[in-house]
C-alpha cells in the first residue's frame, strides 16, 4: 500500500516537475533568454520521443521473444541520422521556408496545397497513431499493475481502465497547457521540448541504471552476463533476412514520417545545424538505450518465473530483487517514454486535425464571417485543444475496446507500417519534381488500403472487423484477396507481407500516375520550390557554372540589349577572359554580369529566369516566378505612372495649347502694338494739327472759339504726354529697372488718398469700404501701390455701366498678405476677355474712355514688383479686381 | 446750300475740327459717332459724301464701307476714309473694299478739303 502511494506521489511530483520545467522554458523563451534552449543537445534529446514506452519496455520483450530483431528499430533511425542527415537538412529547410506545420501540411503543400491530400494524410496519421497512444496508456497502466502485483496490492488501484483514463486526462491537460499556449507562426513549443528533453534524460538514465544493476548487480559482472547471453537462445535465433530488411526500412521510414517525429525533427527545429550534432548524438543515444536490452532480457528470462511478461522485465527485475528505488526510477523512465510520446503525438495530430479538418469546415460554415472578424486565433486554439482532447480520447477508447493484452505489443510496428505509407509521397515530393498530386493521392490510397486490409484490420483478430471467411477465402470470396496472402503469395511473415505489398504498390502507383498525369501549375511551382530548396535559399543568385551555350546566350542578349551592345558586351567579356572573338566562356562571373546587364532592360527576375533557361536549368523557381510577378506589378505601377505622365502630358499639352492660343492672341495684340501706338499717338496729334492749322489760317475766329480750340490743343498735348509717360513707365517696370521707394504707411490712408485723387467722392461713383476697419500698417512702395488703387478706382469710374455705379473696396488679411478687392456693380469683364485685360492696349469696351489701355498692364507690373499680384476675380457680379500684397515687402525680393 | 457731308468719327475733338473746316468751306455737315447704326444713318441722310473713321465703337469703318458698297443706293457714294493707323496694309485694304480716298491722321486741313472737292465736284 505504502509503495503504491509513494509511486503515485512520485508520479505526481514528476509531473509537477515537468510542468515546472515546461513553464520555465516557456518563460525563458518568451524573454529571449533561452540560449540553452537552443542547444543542439536539447534538439537531440527531443528526438528521443522516438523511444516510447514500447521501446523502453517493449524492446526487452521484443528481444526476449525474437532475439536481436529489436535492433532493427534502432538501426533504421541510426542509418537515417548518420547516412542521410543532409536529406533531413533539406526536409528541415523546406519546413522552414515553407512554414510547414506538420507532415500533412508538407505533403499537401508540396502537391499544390491540396486540401484533400491534407485531410487524407491527417486521417491516416490519426488512424495510425491512435493505437500507438493506446499502447502508451497500456504500458503505463501495466507498469502500475506490476507494482501493485509485486506489492500484493492488486485491486487497490481500482481497475486499469480508470488508471488509463486518469493518465489520458492528465496528459491532455499538460498538452493543452503547453502545446496550445501560443500560436507562433513557426509552431514551436519551447516548454514542451524542454520537458521532453528532460524526460529523455530520465528514461535513458533509468534504463542504463537498470542495465547496470542487472549486469553487475544480478548478472555477476560483464563476462558472466555475456556467458549467460551466449548460453541463451537469443544469440542463436535467426532473424529472417526479409524481416530484417523490412523492419529496418520500416523504422527508418517511420522515423521520418511519424507525425510526432516530424514535429520534433522539422517543426520544432531551431537551427538546421543542430542536425549536425544530432546526426551522431542521436545514434549514440539510441545505442545507449539498446545497450542493456539483451542483458536485461536474458537475465529476466533466466530469473523471472515462467510466464512473466518480458515487456515488464525492466520493471519487474528490480522489483523481484527488492530494489524498489530502482524500480521506481525504471517506472519513471517508462512513464517518461509514454508521456513524452503522447504529448508530442497529440500536439502533432491536433495541429493536423485542426488545421486541415476543423478549420476548413469552420471557415466554410462561418463563410464571410470569419474573414470579417479576422479573429481566427481563438478558434484555432480552441480547435487545437478540442483536437488534443479528441486524440487522447480516441487513444483511450482504442485501449478500452481493443481489449488490451498481448495484441498491443505488435501495435508499434503496425503503426510504423501505417505512417510509412507517407514515405513515397514525402521522398518523391522533395527529390522528384515530376511527382504530382494525383500520384501522391493514388499511392497513399493504395498503400493505406493494403496496410489496413493486410495488417491493421487483421490485428484485431479474425471476426472483429474482418470476418473469418475473409481470412480463409479472401475478400468477396476472391482467394487472391486474402489479408495475409495477397495475390496468392503465402508463407510470408504478415508484417513483411503487408509492408512489401503496401510499400511496393504505393510507390509504383505513385510513380506511374505521376508520370501519366500532368501537375497543376501550383504543384509545379511548389515542386520546384521543394526540390530546389537549397538553390534558392542557400545561394539564390549564384551560378555554379554548368555547360551553357554561349551562342544561345548571345542570341538572347542581342534580342534584349540590341545587337551592338550585346556584341560589344560579349567581346569585352571574351577579351577579359583572354579569348578571341565574341564568345566568352559562360563563367559564373560572366553570367552574373550578363544578368545584371539584362536586368536593366527586363528586370532582375526575368533576366535570371532567361539565363536559367539557357543554362539548361529549365527550372524556373517559384521565387523566380514570384519575382517576375513582382516585376509585373512594378511594370503595372510603371504603367500607371506612365498613365499619370501621359495625363500630365495631356495636361501640359492643353496648357501649352492654351498658352499658344493666348500667345497667338497676344501676337495679334503685339502685332497690333505698333498700330495701336500709332493710333494712340496720331489721334491726339490729329486734333492738335487740325486745330493749330485752324488757328493759324483763320482770321474770323472769335475769342470764345480761339480759347476753346487752344484748350483742345492743350488737352490733347497733355493726353499725348500722359500716353508717353505710361509707355515709359511700363517699359521701365517691364525691364525691372524700377526703383522702389519702400515706406511705412497705413492702408486706410492710402485708399483715402486714391479715392480723393480720382475725384469720385460724392459725384457719380459711390464707393463703399468693407472689411478691416483697423488701420493696417504696411511697408511697401506706397506711391506705386497708390497708383494701382487709383487706376482701379478710375477704371470703375470709367467703365462701370450700372445706372447707379458703385464700387466696393473690401480689405482682408490672409496670413502676411493683404487682400484688397475692388468690385463694381457693372456688367463686368466678359469671360473671354478676362485673360487679356492685363495686356497692353487691351481695352475691353469700345467706348473711348480716355485711356490708352495701358493702365492694368502697368498695375500688373507694379504688383509683381511689390511681391504681390493683381488678378481678375470672376463671378463677383461686376468687374472685380483682387490686389494681394505682402504686408511687409522684403527688399531682398527685389 | 452746300453739298451734304456725313462725318462718322468717334473722337469729339476731331469731329469738332472737321466740322469747323468743312462748314467754313461751305459744306453742310452732319456727324455720327458710332459704328453700330452708321450704315442706317448713311441711308437715312443720303449725304453727298461720307468721311469715315476706321476705328469706331460698334463696327469698324471697313465693315461699314463694305456694307455701303453692297447697298444699291450707296454703291457709288464717295467715301473718304480716315485712319490713325497709317500702315500700308490698311490703305490696301481700304482701297480693295472700295474707299474713294484714304487718308492717315493727322491730316492737313487743306488736303482734306482738296480731296473732298475732287470727290464731289461743287
Amino acid at each position: 500500500m505504502g509503495t503504491l502511494n509513494i509511486l503515485i506521489a512520485v508520479c505526481l511530483g514528476y509531473v509537477a516537475l515537468l510542468f515546472l520545467v515546461a513553464f520555465m522554458a516557456e518563460r525563458a523563451a518568451l524573454r529571449g533568454r533561452a540560449k540553452w534552449l537552443r542547444s543542439p543537445f536539447v534538439y537531440t534529446l527531443s528526438l528521443s520521443i522516438y523511444c516510447t514506452a514500447w521501446t523502453f519496455y517493449g524492446a526487452v520483450g521484443f528481444a526476449a521473444r525474437s532475439g536481436l530483431e529489436f535492433l532493427t528499430i534502432y538501426i533504421g533511425p541510426t542509418l537515417v541520422m548518420i547516412g542521410w542527415w543532409w536529406g533531413l537538412r533539406k526536409l528541415v529547410r523546406i519546413g522552414r521556408t515553407q512554414r510547414i506545420t506538420s507532415i500533412a501540411d508538407l505533403i499537401s503543400s508540396r502537391y499544390g496545397k491540396s486540401p484533400l491530400l491534407a485531410v487524407f494524410v491527417t486521417l491516416i496519421a490519426v488512424i495510425g497513431t491512435t493505437p500507438y497512444i493506446a499502447l502508451q496508456l497500456q504500458s503505463v497502466t501495466l507498469s502500475f499493475a506490476s507494482f501493485s502485483a509485486n506489492a500484493d496490492e492488486a485491486g487497490q488501484l481500482g481497475d486499469h481502465d480508470a488508471t488509463a483514463l486518469w493518465i489520458a486526462a492528465g496528459l491532455a491537460l499538460f498538452t493543452v497547457l503547453f502545446g496550445t499556449r501560443n500560436l507562433d507562426a513557426n509552431e514551436r513549443h519551447h516548454g514542451v521540448v524542454m520537458a521532453i528533453a528532460l524526460e529523455a534524460v530520465v528514461k535513458l538514465f533509468a534504463l542504463v541504471a537498470v542495465g547496470i544493476f542487472v549486469v553487475w548487480g544480478i548478472g555477476g559482472g560483464l563476462s558472466a552476463t555475456l556467458d549467460r547471453i551466449d548460453a541463451s537462445a537469443i544469440g542463436t535465433w535467426q532473424v529472417p533476412d526479409g524481416r530484417w530488411a523490412a523492419l529496418t526500412l520500416l523504422s527508418a521510414a517511420a522515423f521520418l514520417t511519424l507525425p510526432r517525429m516530424f514535429q520534433v525533427l522539422v517543426v520544432e527545429n531551431e537551427d538546421e545545424n543542430h542536425l549536425r550534432t544530432a546526426s551522431w548524438a542521436f545514434p549514440a543515444y539510441l545505442m545507449l538505450m539498446s545497450l542493456f536490452v539483451v542483458p536485461i532480457a536474458v537475465v529476466g528470462l533466466d530469473l523471472m518465473p515462467e510466464g512473466a511478461n518480458p515487456d515488464q522485465f525492466v520493471l519487474t527485475l528490480p522489483l523481484s530483487q527488492g530494489q524498489e528505488g530502482l524500480a521506481m526510477l525504471s517506472f519513471l523512465g517508462g512513464f517518461s517514454s509514454a508521456t513524452s510520446m503522447v504529448i508530442v503525438a497529440a500536439i502533432a495530430l491536433s495541429t493536423m486535425v485542426s488545421n486541415h479538418i476543423v478549420m476548413p469546415i469552420w471557415l466554410r460554415l462561418a463563410e464571410g464571417g470569419a474573414m470579417i472578424s479576422g479573429d481566427v486565433r481563438h478558434v484555432v486554439l480552441l480547435a487545437r485543444r478540442l483536437s488534443i482532447a479528441g486524440v487522447l480520447a480516441l487513444g483511450y477508447l482504442y485501449y478500452r475496446f481493443s481489449g488490451g493484452g498481448e495484441a498491443l505489443a505488435a501495435i508499434g510496428l503496425i503503426s510504423f507500417a501505417g505512417v510509412a505509407q507517407f514515405l513515397p509521397a514525402l521522398m518523391g515530393g522533395i527529390f522528384w519534381r515530376g511527382a504530382n498530386r494525383v500520384g501522391a493521392l493514388a499511392g497513399l490510397t493504395v498503400g493505406f488500403a493494403i496496410w489496413a486490409f493486410t495488417l491493421f484490420l487483421p490485428s484485431f483478430g479474425p471476426g472483429v472487423f474482418l470476418p473469418e471467411t475473409v481470412f480463409e477465402a479472401g475478400l468477396f470470396g476472391n482467394s487472391w484477396l486474402r489479408p495475409e496472402a495477397l495475390f496468392g503469395i503465402t508463407g510470408l511473415d504478415p508484417l513483411v507481407h503487408s509492408v512489401m505489398w503496401s510499400m511496393t504498390l504505393n510507390t509504383a502507383v505513385f510513380i506511374l500516375l505521376s508520370l501519366l498525369t500532368f501537375p497543376q501549375p501550383l504543384e509545379r511551382l511548389q515542386g520546384a520550390q521543394f526540390v530546389n530548396v537549397f538553390q534558392h535559399t542557400g545561394n539564390p543568385q549564384g551560378w555554379s557554372g554548368g555547360v551553357a551555350q554561349a551562342e544561345d546566350l548571345m542570341v538572347m542578349a542581342q534580342r534584349i540589349l540590341g545587337p551592338v551592345e550585346a556584341q560589344s558586351l560579349f567581346q569585352r567579356a571574351a577579351t577579359a577572359q583572354g579569348l578571341a572573338g565574341y564568345l566568352p566562356d559562360p563563367t559564373p562571373e560572366f553570367l552574373q554580369m550578363l544578368e545584371r546587364e539584362m536586368s536593366g532592360s527586363v528586370g532582375a527576375a526575368t533576366a535570371h529566369a532567361m539565363v536559367s533557361q539557357i543554362m539548361g536549368r529549365a527550372t524556373v523557381s517559384v521565387e523566380d516566378l514570384l519575382a517576375v510577378a513582382d516585376e509585373t506589378a512594378q511594370m503595372m505601377e510603371h504603367q500607371s505612372q506612365l498613365e499619370a505622365k501621359s495625363a500630365e502630358l495631356t495636361r501640359t499639352a492643353r496648357q501649352l495649347r492654351a498658352a499658344n492660343d493666348k500667345l497667338t492672341q497676344l501676337s495679334v495684340q503685339k502685332d497690333a502694338f505698333l498700330s495701336q501706338i500709332s493710333h494712340e499717338l496720331r489721334t491726339p496729334m490729329t486734333s492738335i494739327r487740325s486745330f493749330s492749322e485752324i488757328l493759324r489760317d483763320a482770321e474770323e475766329l472769335g475769342q470764345e472759339q480761339l480759347t476753346k480750340y487752344a484748350n483742345i490743343i492743350h488737352q490733347e498735348a497733355i493726353r499725348l504726354t500722359r500716353l508717353l509717360d505710361d509707355l515709359l513707365d511700363l517699359s521701365v517696370l517691364e525691364n525691372g529697372q524700377v526703383n522702389l521707394n519702400i515706406q511705412r504707411g497705413s492702408l486706410t490712408a492710402l485708399l483715402d488718398h486714391a479715392t480723393a485723387s480720382t475725384g469720385v467722392s460724392g459725384a457719380g461713383l459711390r464707393i463703399h469700404r468693407r472689411g478691416l476697419d483697423l488701420d493696417v500698417e504696411m511697408e511697401t512702395d506706397l506711391d506705386r501701390l497708390s497708383q494701382v488703387f487709383i487706376n482701379l478706382i478710375a477704371n470703375a469710374k470709367k467703365y462701370c455701366d450700372a445706372p447707379r455705379p458703385e464700387l466696393t473696396i473690401r480689405v482682408a488679411q490672409r496670413d502676411n498678405y493683404l487682400v484688397v478687392d475692388f468690385t463694381d456693380n457693372g456688367s463686368g469683364v466678359p469671360r473671354d476677355k478676362q485673360d487679356l485685360i492685363f495686356e497692353k492696349f487691351a481695352r475691353v469696351s469700345d467706348q473711348k474712355a480716355g485711356g490708352a489701355g495701358l493702365g492694368l498692364a502697368i498695375c500688373r507690373e507694379i504688383m509683381s514688383r511689390l511681391g504681390g499680384a493683381i488678378t481678375y476675380l470672376p463671378g463677383q457680379g461686376g468687374a472685380s479686381f483682387r490686389v494681394t500684397l505682402p504686408m511687409r515687402m522684403r527688399q531682398a525680393a527685389e | 446750300m452746300g453739298k451734304h457731308v456725313l462725318v462718322i468719327e468717334d473722337e469729339p475733338n476731331i469731329i469738332e475740327a472737321i466740322s469747323f473746316i468743312l462748314s467754313r468751306d461751305g459744306w453742310t455737315v452732319a456727324t455720327h459717332s458710332n459704328g453700330h447704326d452708321a450704315v442706317d444713318v448713311v441711308r437715312d441722310k443720303s449725304p453727298d459724301l461720307v468721311i469715315l473713321d476706321v476705328m469706331l465703337p460698334g463696327k469698324s469703318g471697313y465693315d461699314i464701307l463694305t456694307e455701303l458698297r453692297e447697298g444699291e443706293a450707296t454703291r457709288d457714294l464717295p467715301v473718304l476714309m480716315l485712319t490713325a493707323r497709317g500702315q500700308s496694309k490698311d490703305r490696301d485694304l481700304a482701297e480693295r473694299i472700295g474707299a474713294s480716298r484714304f487718308m492717315t491722321k493727322p491730316f492737313s486741313n487743306a488736303e482734306v478739303l482738296e480731296a473732298l472737292r475732287e470727290l464731289v465736284p461743287q
